[in-house]
């Protein structure tokens, strides 16, 4: 009853989104202020349905209702609860649910807190978020139906994939959902603005905020997946520039492009038009990643739900949406007028070139992750684009870029002064290239290329410090004054120095452990040794393990450092899930300081030893702490007074309708 | 979400073998490092986007141990990978070969970067120079209409 109710629910929210859809727009069209104030109460409305829906599956997750397919299919009555909830998106039809619960989310919070919008303007993005909210429910319900019903409910279910029952889980698909749908904002202040004909710095005042959750939330879920393949899949990599990872990294990065312009057409006025094109492609990036990964057209048999009838359905989806946006685009742009001079060297400047390289990178991934299919589909012939294209590529686009960055918020706006900007930056290029040469000349194994790494990261850390320095005025102000301005400094400021401070620590962990990364390989008995970096692994014992559904072997090593002193212990085990007779290994992770000694256990051998292998990791959490000071920055930003969704301060920036006559910079 | 498909697909291989075997491993450490860098650029034709060197598929170990063959038997790396391809096709490069086919994909970074710095220094430029408003249709009738301009 209740998963009927959920199914009902959800062709409701279904109906509604229609209704979201098509009467407010209808109500901008005419100026009738009635139709346009339909928009926000059908749009909440919707969300709650939507809620309701996903509610109703939990439900039959959590009590084990093996009368739905899709718990049948991918719950156990012995999981732990916690797997139980989380197996909700743990498969195609759950996941797409919680797909469209976050974009009905959004939507009412767009409602909801939209009260500072223009009505019309409300009304429109409502009703193109309606629009695609449409389109995916329709998804959902004619493809992807996860509340249909077996006739003779079996006994027991069939289990999660034991890969996915992990805190990952949890995480890193909510996270990511969060940011791939949180663009959806974007996308339809984007489409809104074109169908008004009108756009100015308060727009971007408006969409700011929403970029910066989007984005927030993309990030903490890229590095949450990153850091969970790292420990679950057993050989220590956490990037490995496959589809489905790109497909994720695309939005990422011509989002982080969306954010820098958003900032020079707010402050500026300017490249307004590249910024509703970028909020058009982010989100098309989503839906692209979407459209890749559920119609399995890269990720081939493997890929779970791969269904061509899905497939084509998204691929309908993503040209409605894609072509639909970009004809509006290139029917309206021109009308659009351009405003704010700036000189090349200027923070708009280097606005502008961050995202002519971000964007070029998005680019190249892009290309590099559909090349293979357009190959094949003119001359037949099946190439890989794998890892080595994508680091030889990406990374020499990447450098510039990352130089450049301490420069960016240090330059004023309009017109710059590079040579000033450099002096000023004295100190923060001294302490890089320092570490340069000690990487050099006191790193063993260290190259040319990863200590010129190691130099950027720090040169990307101490350009941060030293931005956040010279603001407060330290050196050139008392202590005393210093440290008040310091505290009066605007939030953005210290928003952005905190995500460019990540972005260097990121950059150090990834440098760090691929240039020194240690590996050892060997066949153990108990009592054996191996030495792995400074350290030294002992084989102490195997044990068996019963847990609530898998057995395991739990392999127990004892750590020792240089001089011989014991310092711990460390399980490896290998795992076998009763229910589908899927073997997985856990491997064993110590973290020492912000390196970690990465332990995996492998098969038996004949003469009663096993195999080990071993990693030194050096560094590798500040890959993923990176992230989430990039996070944090994002957060602190959005925190910003003046960009804080409904801050009075909104209230007061009007909006300007800007006829091409009255552009002041014209 | 998209991550799981990418995990699923590992899954189905990762049986707890591991990659590279100690078995497998040369002696002579130059050429067990040439033989870790050739397999790291080789992909597993079983599995989804993972190289030979990262795989535990069986057939990935036939590969690993196949590459350490020929580089015992004093091949360059060049005449191993060809050996490979030959056999394989082109497939099972990860790393796309320079040739006109491919032109395309490793001209695009370079290609993207400088027409959109043209782009940008022509709009640059242009917006530099001092722009003068033309007068709409509307506001030209209501000057001459003004000036009294009768054609």
């Amino acid at each position: 009853m209740i998963v009927e109710a959920g199914h009902f629910a959800l062709v409701l929210a279904f109906v509604l989104a229609v209704v979201q859809f098509a009467v407010p727009l209808i109500g901008t069209r005419t100026g009738d202020d009635r139709l346009m104030a339909v928009a926000a109460p059908v749009t909440i409305a919707g969300f709650a349905l939507t809620a309701l829906s996903f509610a109703a599956l939990t439900m039959a997750y959590v009590q084990s209702d093996f009368s739905v397919v899709n718990v049948w299919e991918n719950s156990h009555s012995l999981k732990p609860m916690l797997y139980k909830v989380t197996g909700v998106w743990g498969n195609h039809e759950g996941s797409m649910l919680l797909w469209v619960l976050i974009l009905t989310f959004f939507g009412a919070l767009v409602a909801w807190f939209g009260s500072n919008l223009p009505a019309s303007l409300r009304a429109n993005v409502l009703s193109v978020q309606g629009l695609v909210g449409a389109a995916f429910l329709l998804f959902v319900l004619a493809t992807s139906n996860p509340f249909a019903r077996i006739e003779t409910p079996p006994f027991e279910g069939r289990d999660l994939n034991p890969i996915l029952q992990d805190i990952g889980l949890a995480i890193h698909p909510p996270l990511l959902y969060l940011g791939y749908v949180g663009f959806s904002v974007c996308f339809s202040f984007a489409v809104a603005a074109l169908i008004e004909g009108r756009i100015d710095a308060a727009w971007a005042r408006w969409v700011r905020p929403w970029t910066l959750a989007a984005w927030v939330f993309l990030t903490g879920g890229i590095a949450m997946g990153s850091y969970w393949a790292y420990y679950e899949l057993g050989w220590g990599g956490w990037w490995f520039w496959d589809p489905v990872e790109n497909a994720s990294f695309l939005p990422w990065l011509s989002g982080t492009a969306l954010l820098h312009s958003a900032i020079v057409m707010e402050k500026r006025s300017a490249l307004k038009i590249w910024t509703l094109l970028l909020a058009i492609l982010t989100f098309s990036l989503s839906l692209l990643g979407t459209f890749l990964v559920r119609s399995g057209v890269l990720t081939s048999v493997h890929a779970f739900a791969t269904d061509p009838t899905r497939g084509l359905f998204i691929l309908f989806i993503l040209m409605l949406f894609i072509g639909g946006s970009l004809s509006l685009f290139a029917l309206r742009a021109s009308s659009l007028t351009q405003g704010g001079l700036f000189q090349p060297i200027s923070r708009e400047g280097a606005l502008v070139l961050n995202n002519l390289f971000l964007t070029t990178a998005t680019a190249t991934v892009l290309i590099g992750t559909l090349y293979p299919l357009l190959v094949e589909a003119v001359t037949g012939d099946k190439i890989s684009v794998g890892a080595p294209f994508f680091n030889m590529t990406f990374v020499p686009l990447a450098l510039p870029l990352l130089i450049a960055v301490p420069f960016g918020p240090l330059l004023a706006w309009k017109r710059g002064d590079l040579y000033a900007v450099t002096q000023r930056l004295y100190a923060a290029l001294g302490g890089a290239l320092l570490t340069v040469l000690i990487a050099l000349f006191f790193v063993d194994g260290m190259g040319v290329l990863a200590a010129f790494g190691v130099g950027v990261a720090t040169w990307l850390v101490l350009g941060a410090l030293t931005d956040l320095a010279l603001k407060a005025g330290i050196g050139s102000v008392t202590t005393a004054v210093a440290w008040r301005r310091f505290r009066g400094l605007p939030r953005s400021v210290f928003g952005t120095a905190l995500a460019h401070l990540g972005l260097g620590l990121t950059t150090l962990g990834i440098v760090a452990v691929t240039s020194l990364d240690v590996e050892e390989i060997a066949v153990m008995k108990p009592g054996d040794t191996l030495a792995v970096a400074n350290y030294t692994l002992r084989f102490e014992e195997m044990t068996p393990f019963q847990g609530p559904n898998f057995t395991s072997d739990k392999a127990r090593f004892t750590y020792i450092n240089a001089w011989g002193r014991e310092l711990g212990e460390v399980i490896s085990s290998k795992r076998l899930y009763t229910a589908r007779q899927m073997p997985t290994t856990e491997a064993g992770i110590v973290t020492r300081g912000l390196s970690q000694l990465y332990v995996s256990i492998g098969d038996p051998t004949a003469d009663g030893g096993i195999v080990v292998r071993a990693w030194w990791k050096p560094l590798v959490l500040l890959i993923w702490l990176g992230g989430l000071v990039m996070m944090i920055g994002g957060t602190v930003s959005l925190l910003d007074r003046r960009l804080r969704v409904g801050a009075p301060a909104a209230r007061k920036a009007k909006p300007k309708v800007l006829t091409p006559a009255e552009t002041p910079a014209q | 979400m998209r991550r799981f498909a990418f995990l699923l697909v590992l899954l189905s291989l990762a049986l707890p073998a591991f990659a590279v075997q100690p078995s497998e491993v040369l002696d002579d450490p130059a050429l067990e490092a040439r033989a870790r860098q050739l397999s790291s650029g080789l992909r597993c034709m079983v599995c989804q986007n993972q190289s030979i060197d990262d795989s535990d598929a069986e057939l990935a170990r036939d590969l690993r141990v196949l590459v350490r063959e020929r580089l015992v038997a004093g091949e360059t790396d060049e005449q191993v990978i060809d050996y490979v391809v030959s056999r394989y096709g082109e497939f099972v490069l990860l790393q796309p070969r320079f040739n006109m086919r491919n032109a395309l994909l490793w001209a695009a970074p370079i290609l993207l970067l400088a027409i959109g710095g043209a782009f940008i220094v022509a709009q640059s430029r242009r917006r530099t120079r001092p722009v003068t408003q033309a007068l709409s249709a509307e506001e030209e009738s209501r000057l001459k209409e003004i000036l009294g301009d009768s054609e």
